[in-house]
């Protein structure tokens, strides 16, 4: 039973929110050219399988790669910013100047630095989009960890390493996991961004560029398609370590 | 006799943006080994900076602390902490966190010795069965329990505690009171208590140390002859009513309420 409504319920709304999409295209009479239906994606995407298959890949190992980077240099900053005031304050007001440039201004810029480097590019933009919110938590969550908590272990004689190690890393994690579930969205973001801006560029933007070059609507909106799908399964692969990693967190239903 | 713990002449300030803000002022305190202190004084008098000078995690601006003998310049492994907030971490299990002063201090002891260790206090403290719960699953003085069997895990010659019942009811807080006794009798320890509760002073303490308002210096200090085997009841006998008298008046000048009594 729980595992029917845990299932159950999350596809009866995909399917009532297909079944709105399909009658608002065919009460409005709408041609596939304006608006595709729910009805038009299963052709496009059988038509272009192979190609599906191969772009989606592309996107996600990108979006994955970026996304791992961000992990790492965003720990890495929010470690610096945690632990130490000056580098916070130095920081933060070039991490947020940094975070309000709409990131579709730095394509072109990028595109002239590395040109013709099309997956080094892509997976930088899929980093440069992500790594803000998990710098962010962490250093939040390290510098607001109680003294009494680093204390317990400092009376000890531990080192730093250990009370980050054992301390303070664990604690940061829920926050930790809550900034990457944004993250990941924004890395495809990211990921798709370049693809599509791209001439000459590979994966799902890519796709959905050549179908708006050669006026195939079903699809464009089949590629958009595919990429919700992709944000999707990240989110909940991300979900699932969040529960083995960080799964203390969750306070029992009361 | 020798003293485990000495404070000669403990000096100590805070640097705040209206200038020093002094909260120590040559505190003297000696404790024999094995002895309790019990350490009371109004509100915000410096009591939780004493703590961090005997656990090494500070250093006074002036004046020594010893531990066996030994000036205390940095932490040392042979002190436990408890503190008001029982500062359980809420990713390990409650066996896994009384544990983790033993992964600091004896990295090489054995699992099975280390978990015996720790089974064997939480069923001194009537936490057996209890081993597995995660912390939030507990209620405070059961988490407060817990943080106690962390705080001697590892056999401290020293155990340190800043109210650490403070945030309890008054019947869990005597539940408590009698579980320290025990603990005492199962496994020797020199301890420093900071309270603000007399009764918990008296009934725990071999000494009552009684300091001054802020800055603090040592206003009096008041030995408890009872029996080290005391029950709750003897809380209302006329030596120990005596002695809460005492107190009582000591801390009603060491807030500045009434003029301390003219040297005789």
């Amino acid at each position: 039973m729980e595992h029917l409504r845990k299932i159950g319920v999350p596809l009866l709304s995909i399917v009532v929110f297909l079944g709105l999409w399909e009658g608002l295209v065919w009460v409005n009479g709408w041609p596939n050219y304006k608006m595709a239906s729910p009805s038009d994606l299963p052709p496009a995407f059988w038509k272009y399988h192979m190609l599906f298959l191969e772009m989606g890949w592309q996107t996600l190992w990108r979006t994955v790669l970026g996304l791992c980077i961000a992990v790492v240099a965003g720990t890495g900053l929010g470690m610096i910013m945690g632990f130490s005031r000056i580098a916070r304050d130095a920081l933060y007001p070039l991490l947020v100047g940094f975070n309000a440039i709409p990131k579709a201004t730095l394509v072109p810029v990028i595109a002239l630095i590395f040109i013709g480097q099309h997956d080094f590019n892509t997976v930088l933009m899929a980093f440069l989009i992500s790594f803000f919110p998990i710098a962010v938590s962490v250093s939040i969550g390290l510098s607001t960890l109680e003294p009494e908590y680093r204390d317990i272990l400092r009376a000890l004689g531990a080192s730093r390493l250990t009370i980050f190690r054992k301390i303070a890393l664990p604690k940061t994690l829920p926050e930790f996991f809550g900034a990457l579930k944004v993250s990941v969205t924004l890395a495809f973001i990211g990921t798709n961004l370049v693809e599509i801006v791209s001439p000459h560029g590979r994966g799902l933007g890519a796709l959905f560029k050549s179908g708006e070059t050669n006026g195939d609507y079903p699809l464009m909106f089949a590629v958009l398609i595919a990429l919700a799908f992709l944000g999707i399964v990240l989110y909940y692969a991300v979900v699932a370590l969040e529960k083995i990693f960080a799964g203390w967190a969750e306070r029992p239903h009361a | 006799m020798e003293h485990l713990i000495e404070i000669k002449g403990v000096s100590h300030a805070y640097t705040t943006k209206s200038g020093p803000l002094p909260v120590l002022d040559g505190l003297e305190i000696a404790v024999p080994e094995g002895e309790f202190c019990a350490v009371v004084g109004p509100s915000g008098c410096g009591k939780s900076t004493l703590t961090r000078l005997i656990a090494g995690l500070m250093r006074p601006d002036r004046g020594e602390v010893w531990l066996h003998g030994a000036r205390v310049t940095s932490p040392r492994k042979t002190v436990g902490m408890a503190f008001q907030n029982p500062v359980m971490l809420e990713w390990r299990t409650i066996l896994e966190n009384v544990i983790l002063p033993l992964e600091i201090v004896a990295p090489k002891m054995p699992r099975a010795e280390r978990v015996a260790r720790a089974e064997h206090l939480l069923e001194m403290v009537g936490l057996k069965g209890f081993e597995g719960k995660r912390p939030s699953e507990l209620s405070g003085g059961m988490r407060q329990r817990a943080s106690l069997c962390r705080a001697i895990v590892h056999k401290p010659d020293v155990l340190i505690m800043d109210e650490p019942f403070g945030a309890l009811d008054a019947f869990t807080r005597e539940d408590l009171w009698q579980t320290m006794r025990d603990l005492r009798a199962a496994e020797p320890f020199t301890c420093v208590l900071i309270t603000h509760d007399l009764r918990e002073a008296v009934f725990l303490g071999d000494q009552v140390v009684v300091l001054s308002g802020r800055p603090a210096r040592t206003q009096r200090v008041i030995d408890v002859d009872l029996p080290a085997d005391r029950t709750l009841d003897i809380l209302f006998e006329p030596r120990a009513q005596d002695m809460l008298h005492a107190l009582r008046d000591e801390i009603r000048i060491a807030q500045g309420r009434v003029p301390a009594a003219p040297a005789h």
